[in-house]
């Protein structure tokens, strides 16, 4: 692609000018994806070079430091607390304590098993009281998956205290050498609410981050290559194992038994981009005008409008979306209006029952989603419309310009400007947003070819909705569900990634200030 | 009565010469459009515009010069003007038996339409003439006889003035572009609160429980809200509430204390742990569930005791909503906290004594999200509860009522429980609302 300076630019005619935009952005994504590849990369160099470091400070401060360090590589605490820090050496030897404990009774245990995911089954065992068979439970490999992920967290907790002893005892011992006095348990508490209060802030919440959200994420990324589902539950029916990279295979190959996974995976992944599309930007164009034309100067009962709008915020959202569904129901309130009316003789079946009538149900839950979406963009609108100097567009229409002209070279580009990590955001959280969809249709209408074998999918599903699906349907796949979860994943991942690259807000910060 | 027996009168003498009738149309719509095509090629624009419906419209006003106005009158307000056709048909032919207020609704919203468009009618046709410097007489054929007249223009010797300078001034024009902003602002609050309505009026509805195609009941009666009082959906309500007030207090504090650090504190992991949590709210939250729930059952903690495994699904991972209030802690500035801290205030005493005082519109915007998201929460609630009678919460049990099989004895009850569960939380709302605002807005504008 030919680029252009400025004054080409410029110069360029109007359609142009759009082409070459349009061109630019679609140019700046290989760019994009290459800069975060080699970002990814050097990360990833830097990793290992600070491991390194690490490695080398290790082994320097075993190898110059006292008895007392050395002795804290074996009993944690054990520096600290010859050297009278009681409070810390004591933590820190607790730690220790618990961690030998915790992996001799237990830990060991399930670390073992982890490789196999356990190896008895439920088995049929004869009963010689009875004189019957029963069912006897092996291991759990559930247990065994989730315990030896909490082991290896442990374990990488383990590592880093071990690693903060050997330090500290390394700065202690530099800090007696300069003839300072080393803090005491009493000052350590006192930099709790002090120097040191972010930890204190942040131990409740990221505890709560650690062990419902990034352990579970863990464990479902793990869950992706076993073959976890209803019938492989683990411990009632039976066992289930690793499988590799088999059910990736199976959602992206385009043959054999996978091709039905495949097929609808792409059909699924295509609609939630339209809809994430439709469902982004009808909302913020709309939402826009709406904020234009109550702020516009001579409108009156400005509160009334925005009061009326901001109705469908403040009611529940399960409520007003469950009955509009029941409004255009196949006898609901639309169809009863209209048929009095006269304008229809036979129902419209808006949310369809057939594959014919796909398209219907799918304008309807974007047309239902402007509806819920606008009163959001009016408010954030209105905000960002007021804080527009008004002397640009003073000056503009000295110059002559038309209301149109005032919109897209003021309104717009600053809006875009304000809004464009907004617009990210929403977009992606439009690509996952259940409610709308789950409480409207359901998913509906099903797609019976690709619901045999994929849990019930349906025409207007997102990959959220069907991951849904298949996690409480009939069978039950678990291991469908992450992978389905991880290629979302990867799909906002890559999304956040290239926008964030080509935004101007981020791009030329300082434009509009 | 005589003007529906004269609509009537029209309609059936049209039916009977219906051939006469249809040339006298087709006349026109020739006339029209020959009309059009011969001013267009004079105002130089593509005549061949005559043919296109609509864009035939706004060419004719983009001649006139009445703009974006122009179009909205001819497009628009014609359509609107469709419903109160019905409207006059409905209501003569009701009026011979039963009336629903409906009809008369329409007919007086389609009236006002009607009378509108007319309005823009006469306005673009005075422009029209103004820009071809026609006089009056001609003017009033233009507007009573709009095909004659139109081909005449066309066809004559006069000449396109570009210089449009109209009678109607600024004023006039801003007047009307408020008017039609007052429509179309009218609809949209028609659009809003039709559903609410619906759902109120359905909620008193006693002559049957299923759902139904009119809107105003035939009989009224609390009938409805005693069976809610009779029914699950007490403990569904208590459930939530508890839920609510807990999730509000506990997460208000996590969120608060999250965000209060990330926008003061510079510590070395800051950057790395924002991005961590970026990065983390890209995974689809659901997934997090099935692990969540074989968790929360071996703990006892699912289907009849479901209120605890929910509060502590809602408040374990929130503090990853931070963005918006620490977008707002961020705006407090620095050198406050300085100062205290130069007079010997500790962290925390910043924290409580000067920030949290200041911070009080935040505060109230977190307690009132926290809040009111349990009311709405409906994926979770559904998989901890198992659809438990006891252990719903009201999004689950109304949510339930509408399914397939229990619709038909339910419909009416799930209008009522919906009435009672939005009223609370709406009023609750209407008054924070200013909070609400400032924290939408803020947060938007950061990011």
């Amino acid at each position: 692609m030919k680029r252009y300076t400025d004054m080409e630019y410029l110069r360029l005619p109007k359609g142009r000018k759009l082409l070459y935009k349009i061109a630019a952005f679609f140019c700046a994504i290989p760019r994009a994806l290459k800069n975060g590849a080699l970002g990814i990369v050097r990360a990833i160099g830097n990793f290992f070079r600070s491991i390194g470091l690490e490695f080398a400070d290790i082994f320097k401060t075993f190898v110059n430091g006292d008895w007392k360090t050395k002795l804290s590589f074996f009993v944690m605490g054990f520096g600290n607390i010859a050297r009278g820090q009681i409070l810390r050496g004591l933590l820190f030897l607790l730690f220790e304590a618990a961690f030998i404990f915790y992996m001799i009774f237990a830990g060991a245990k399930w670390l073992s098993m982890l490789p196999s995911l356990g190896k008895v089954g439920p088995h049929e065992v004869y009963n010689a009281v009875l004189d019957t068979h029963t069912t006897e439970y092996g291991d759990n490999s559930f247990k065994i998956l989730l315990y030896g992920v909490l082991t290896v967290f442990f374990i990488v907790a383990f590592i880093y205290t071990w690693r903060v002893n050997i330090k500290q005892n390394k700065i202690a011992e530099q800090i007696l050498k300069s003839g300072k006095p080393l803090k005491s348990g009493k000052d350590d508490l006192r930099s709790l609410v002090d120097d040191s209060f972010h930890r204190t802030l942040l131990a409740l919440p990221l505890t709560g981050i650690l062990i419902f959200t990034v352990m579970p994420i863990v464990f479902m990324i793990l869950v992706a290559f076993t073959n976890y589902s209803g019938s492989n539950d683990g411990y009632f029916n039976s066992l289930f194992t690793w499988v590799g990279l088999e059910n990736f295979n199976t959602v992206l190959s385009w043959n054999g038994s996978g091709g039905v996974y495949s097929a609808t995976f792409g059909e699924v992944l295509t609609w939630t981009l339209i809809w994430a599309f439709f469902a982004t930007f009808t909302n913020y164009f709309l939402g826009m005008f709406v904020a234009m034309m109550i702020n516009k100067k001579g409108i009156r009962l400005k509160k009334v409008w925005r009061t009326i709008l901001v109705l469908t915020i403040a009611i529940p959202q399960f409520i007003s979306l469950l009955y509009v569904s029941k409004m255009f129901d196949k006898n609901g309130i639309v169809n009863g209006l209209l048929k009095d009316l006269g304008i229809i003789d036979h129902v419209i079946d808006f949310w369809g029952s057939t594959a014919h009538d796909a398209i219907l149900p799918r304008v309807m839950v974007i047309v239902i989603n402007i509806w819920i979406g606008i009163p959001y963009l009016m408010l954030i609108a209105t905000g960002i419309l007021m804080n527009i100097p008004a002397d640009l567009y003073e000056s503009a229409k000295i110059d002559g310009a038309s209301g149109w002209k005032q919109f897209s070279k003021i309104t717009l580009p600053y809006m875009l400007f304000i809004t464009g990590p907004y617009l990210l955001t929403s977009f992606t959280g439009n690509m996952n947003n259940f409610n709308v969809i789950y409480l409207l249709t359901g998913g509906n209408p099903i797609n019976n070819a690709a619901s045999s074998a994929a849990g019930s999918v349906g025409y207007t599903d997102l990959l959220i909705t069907w991951l849904f699906k298949i996690t409480t349907t009939t069978g039950t796949k678990y291991y469908m569900a992450s992978v389905i979860g991880i290629l979302v994943f990867i799909v906002v991942a890559l999304i956040s990634l290239v926008v964030y690259n080509v935004l101007p807000s981020i791009k030329n910060e300082e434009d509009f200030q | 009565m005589n003007y529906y027996a004269t609509v009537n009168n029209t309609l059936e003498f049209i039916k009977e010469n219906a051939l006469i009738v249809g040339i006298i149309a087709a006349f026109c719509v020739v006339a029209i459009t020959v009309g059009m095509w011969k001013v267009f090629q004079k105002a130089g624009k593509h005549p061949w515009m005559a043919v296109i419906p609509f864009a035939r419209d706004y060419t004719l006003t983009e001649i006139g010069s009445t703009g974006l106005i122009g179009v909205l009158a001819y497009v628009i307000l014609p359509i609107l003007g469709i419903i109160n056709l019905n409207g006059i048909r409905y209501f003569y032919d009701l009026n011979k038996g039963a009336s629903k207020p409906i009809y008369a609704i329409l007919f007086v919203l389609g009236t006002i339409f009607l009378a509108i468009a007319l309005f823009f009618h006469v306005l673009s046709s005075i422009k029209l003439s103004n820009a071809f410097e026609k006089g009056t007489g001609f003017l009033i054929g233009l507007i009573l006889l709009p095909p004659v007249f139109l081909l005449i223009l066309g066809l004559d010797q006069s000449k396109y003035v570009r210089s449009v300078s109209t009678s109607l001034g600024l004023k006039a024009s801003r007047a009307i572009s408020n008017t039609l902003i007052y429509i179309v602002l009218v609809i949209m609050a028609i659009i809003w609160l039709v559903p609410f309505v619906c759902i109120v009026l359905q909620s008193f509805r006693t002559e049957s429980t299923w759902s139904v195609g009119y809107v105003l009941p035939k009989q009224w009666g609390f009938q409805n809200y005693v069976d809610l009082w009779n029914s699950n959906f007490k403990r569904w309500y208590l459930n939530t509430f508890i839920i609510a007030l807990i999730v509000a207090a506990l997460q208000t504090i996590i969120v608060l204390c999250m965000s209060y650090t990330l926008s003061r504190f510079r510590f070395k992991l800051r950057k790395g742990l924002m991005q961590f949590m970026l990065i983390l709210g890209m995974f689809p939250g659901m997934l997090t569930m099935i692990i969540l729930y074989r968790v929360l059952k071996d703990l006892g903690l699912t289907e009849s005791h479901a209120v605890p495994g929910l509060v502590l699904v809602y408040i374990a991972s929130s503090g990853m909503g931070y963005y918006v209030s620490k977008g707002f802690f961020d705006t407090i500035p620095k050198s406050l906290d300085e100062a205290a801290r130069v007079d010997g205030a500790t962290r925390a005493q910043v924290l409580y004594k000067i920030i949290l005082p200041l911070a009080k519109p935040i505060v109230i915007y977190t307690i009132l999200t926290a809040f009111m998201a349990p009311w709405g929460d409906f994926v979770f609630a559904k998989y901890v509860s198992f659809e438990d009678p006891v252990g719903m919460n009201v999004a689950v049990g109304l949510w339930k009522w509408l399914t397939p099989d229990m619709i038909n004895q339910r419909y009416t009850m799930f209008c009522a429980g919906g009435v009672i569960v939005a009223i609370p939380v709406a009023v609750l709302f209407m008054c924070l609302q200013k909070y609400y605002v400032e924290g939408v807005t803020g947060g938007a504008v950061k990011g």
